[in-house]
């Protein structure tokens, strides 16, 4: 079952809505229905967010995103459509089923924080808990965890007043987590903070959805950091969703020439990570390996270097072409004794801006790990500069890693050094 | 010549509408048809602004105007305090306290109604913009309209003496209240009170636990206001047989007395000083007196931020700078 259901969503301010939407609905223009005296802010919108989700909703400041958001919790009436939170369909709510669901399904953080100023940081956190009935011990504690989560622990005496707007926005992070609903709405959350502070902010979020599962919804105006959350995209321009899909559906195919315009400015090497480029991980070499064979497989590839195993899946270290032919000439028995070089490990959430100076190096190739140091993928050479310029990846039954018994020719050629 | 065509072709062309002989048919009605509820109010008000007044005099006078300053030291500042008793003292010494102490009764009593009625409009006017619209000429109105006309229709209804001067007294003093109270609600960041609903907080909550608390300096501005303007009116309900400082005053001006005119009117002063600085003390200051605005929300109290932002706004008339938060961003 989705976590939020909207179906054919209207919202038309001003005199005569009904009709408004009615002409709509037949093929009218905006600035038809407009001379008429209405205003509509949202058209015709529909989609569906899976559990544990971050769909974020994009668009220009009067796209009608923030009303959208709004329907979602009922703070705006839709004019037309239905909205469906988990089995209850919000739009059928009356007024006290309404709050109830509220209390329980869904929390919100603001652009502006919408901290109360003249509650303590902890009693802000506490707010949900506190209106949902939940006795003063309970929300207390549950309040300081969720304080813990975002780092705030130590302030919980504060006012928001003595708090910076990074902090803030902490807060009211944790004020929406300490209230525990399934599901999270965020307008445009990290918009006002700059963006040093935005960015950490970004990373903390997906940590936390990662370790929480939340489904989130999460408007803003900025496509970097759309691409960066988002699990999906919906992109929004005068009320009407032009584009739904995956990051990559995105900037892959985008739907018409506005949605081009906007991928014009995406910072790609601070959207774009390793797992975006990386390709998949080779079979590493088992130390005992016997070097002539190794050899062999890697001249066969043109590959310059193997990765090493431990025989956990971590890559122990990595053979050159030169060490393993040292290694048969000198007529060792496996790799065991080889002097291998270091891994240059990165993390599948590296930006390419930060994998450039790793990809830079030659001597090595770019290793994805993952929290444990198992493999996960390689970074071919070039990768990186191809994303970075747009080139459209290879699909990937063309990364011919998982046939490759040494895995070698996923890795780096080291053209350069065999002339 | 052309002055005498003007104006008779104005005589001619407007016909003369008797707004007062409709008001005066409409007053002799009301008089009829409800003497009884006058009856009740009338005997209710006396009892509550002379009984104030006996136990303002009960003590000895000189002991109530330390327990006065003392409360000025603790709410304001010790040199207030100082000052306050000072003042209290020369009214005592001017034989003014008594009109001075029936003079504080009336005004406490009023203002007292004028709130108690005045904050729950300016609510009501502050959630519905049909309301504020409804009342805003009412407010006007009651502003506006020289006080003295206020008398005639209250001796009226409640003949002379004390009970007409509180009814003008509440009529004349209640609109800051409303206004300020409106005012102080509409100000408060809409994100705020979007919160509250996003969280599933019902209206009433969100009212005494956002709304209220964070419109508190301002509404206490209007409180303010209103006792200094029931202070105003209640000098003019001399006028009606209202007793204290008025009395004093109108007495001054029947017998052209200028040194009883100058101690009448010298007391006024000093009542209304002390009044003034000690109820915006209450509004602006909590950290000396414990949170006063913890009775509008368990939760927390005011922020000293927002209560700095509006000490200066509660010497003046209309609070322009007792935002809070960024005031009226626009709604989505």
């Amino acid at each position: 079952m989705p976590a939020v259901h909207a179906e054919g969503l209207f919202k038309v301010f001003g005199r005569r809505t009904a009709e408004a939407v009615d002409r709509l609905r037949d093929g009218a223009s905006v600035a038809d229905v407009r001379e008429r005296g209405a205003t509509p802010a949202v058209i015709d919108v529909s989609f569906t967010v899976e559990p544990g989700e971050i769909f974020v909703v994009m668009g220009l400041s009067g796209s009608g995103k923030s009303t959208l958001l709004r329907m979602l919790n009922g703070l705006l009436e839709v004019t037309a459509g239905t909205v469906h939170v988990g089995e209850a369909e919000l739009t059928a709510l009356d007024e006290k089923a309404l709050r109830r669901l509220r209390q329980e399904q869904m929390s919100m953080v603001f652009q502006h924080f919408a901290l109360f100023p003249h509650r303590s940081v902890l009693d802000n956190a506490a707010y949900a808990l506190e209106v949902r009935g939940v006795d003063r011990a309970t929300r207390r504690a549950r309040a300081q965890e969720a304080l813990a989560l975002v780092g705030l622990d130590q302030w919980a005496d504060q006012k928001p007043g003595q708090l910076s707007g990074g902090m803030k926005q902490r807060v009211g992070l944790a004020r929406a987590l300490a209230a525990d609903t399934d599901l999270l709405l965020m307008d445009e959350a990290f918009s006002a903070l700059d963006p040093l502070i935005r960015r950490e902010m970004q990373d903390q979020l997906l940590e936390l959805q990662a370790s929480l599962g939340k489904t989130i919804v999460f408007i803003t105006h900025d496509l970097n950091e759309a691409m960066r959350l988002g699990d999906r995209i919906a992109i929004m321009r005068d009320g009407r969703v032009v584009q739904i899909g995956t990051p990559d559906q995105i900037l892959e195919t985008p739907a018409d020439d506005y949605v081009k315009q906007f991928l014009a400015d995406v910072d790609r090497g601070r959207v774009f990570t390793a797992r975006h480029v990386m390709v998949e991980a080779p079979t590493l070499v088992a130390p005992a390996a016997a070097p002539a064979h190794v050899l062999r497989t890697m001249q066969e590839h043109r590959s310059g270097s193997v990765l090493v195993g431990d025989g956990d899946g971590r890559v122990a270290g990595v053979a050159t072409e030169d060490a393993v032919r040292a290694a048969v000439a000198t007529g060792a028995p496996s790799l065991a004794g080889l002097a291998l070089l270091p891994p240059v490990d990165v993390r599948a959430t590296t930006t390419l801006s930060d994998l450039l100076a790793p990809a830079a190096q030659d001597e090595v190739p770019v290793t994805v790990v993952d929290d444990d140091g198992r493999l996960l993928g390689v970074v071919p050479r070039g990768a990186v500069l191809a994303a970075l310029g747009g080139v459209p990846r290879p699909a990937p039954s063309a990364a011919p890693a998982s046939a490759d018994p040494v895995g070698a020719t996923a890795m780096a050629t080291k053209e350069t050094t065999r002339g | 010549m052309a002055d005498t065509v003007f104006r008779a072709a104005e005589d001619g062309a407007l016909p003369q509408i008797p707004v007062g002989d409709w008001i005066d048919t409409g007053f002799d009605w009301v008089t009829e048809n409800f003497s009884p509820v006058f009856d009740v109010i009338s005997d209710v008000t006396e009892a509550g602004v002379e009984g104030l007044r006996d136990a303002l005099l009960f003590p000895p006078s000189i002991l109530l105007a330390v327990l006065l300053a003392v409360l000025g030291g603790v709410v304001r500042s010790v040199r207030f305090g100082v000052v306050s008793l000072l003042g209290l003292l020369l009214l005592i010494s001017m034989r003014m306290w008594e009109p001075a102490m029936a003079t504080l009764a009336l005004v406490l009593v009023s203002a007292l109604i004028a709130v108690a009625i005045g904050i729950p409009i300016g609510i009501a006017a502050a959630k519905s913009d049909r309301v504020s619209s409804a009342l805003r000429p009412v407010l006007d109105f009651m502003q506006t309209m020289p006080a003295f006309v206020y008398l005639v229709p209250a001796v009226t209804f409640f003949g002379i003496g004390l009970v007409p001067g509180v009814v003008t007294t509440i009529i004349f003093a209640m609109p800051p209240g409303v206004r300020l109270t409106e005012l102080g609600i509409r100000q408060v960041d809409q994100e705020l009170v979007e919160a509250g609903h996003a969280f599933g907080s019902p209206p009433g909550r969100i009212l005494r636990g956002i709304q209220l608390p964070l419109a508190l300096p301002t509404i206490m501005a209007g409180v303010n206001q209103v006792i200094m303007l029931a202070l105003s009116m209640a000098v003019i309900a001399g006028l009606i047989g209202a007793a204290g400082l008025g009395g004093v005053v109108v007495t001054s001006i029947s017998r052209l007395d200028i040194g009883l005119g100058f101690e009448g009117g010298l007391s006024v002063v000093i009542l209304a000083i002390y009044l003034d600085r000690l109820t915006s003390a209450f509004g602006q200051q909590r950290g000396r007196l414990g949170a006063i605005p913890s009775f509008l929300s368990r939760g927390g109290s005011v922020g000293k931020g927002g209560l700095a932002a509006s000490s200066r706004s509660a010497d003046a008339v209309t609070p322009v700078g007792t935002d809070q938060n960024s005031p009226n961003r626009p709604a989505r």
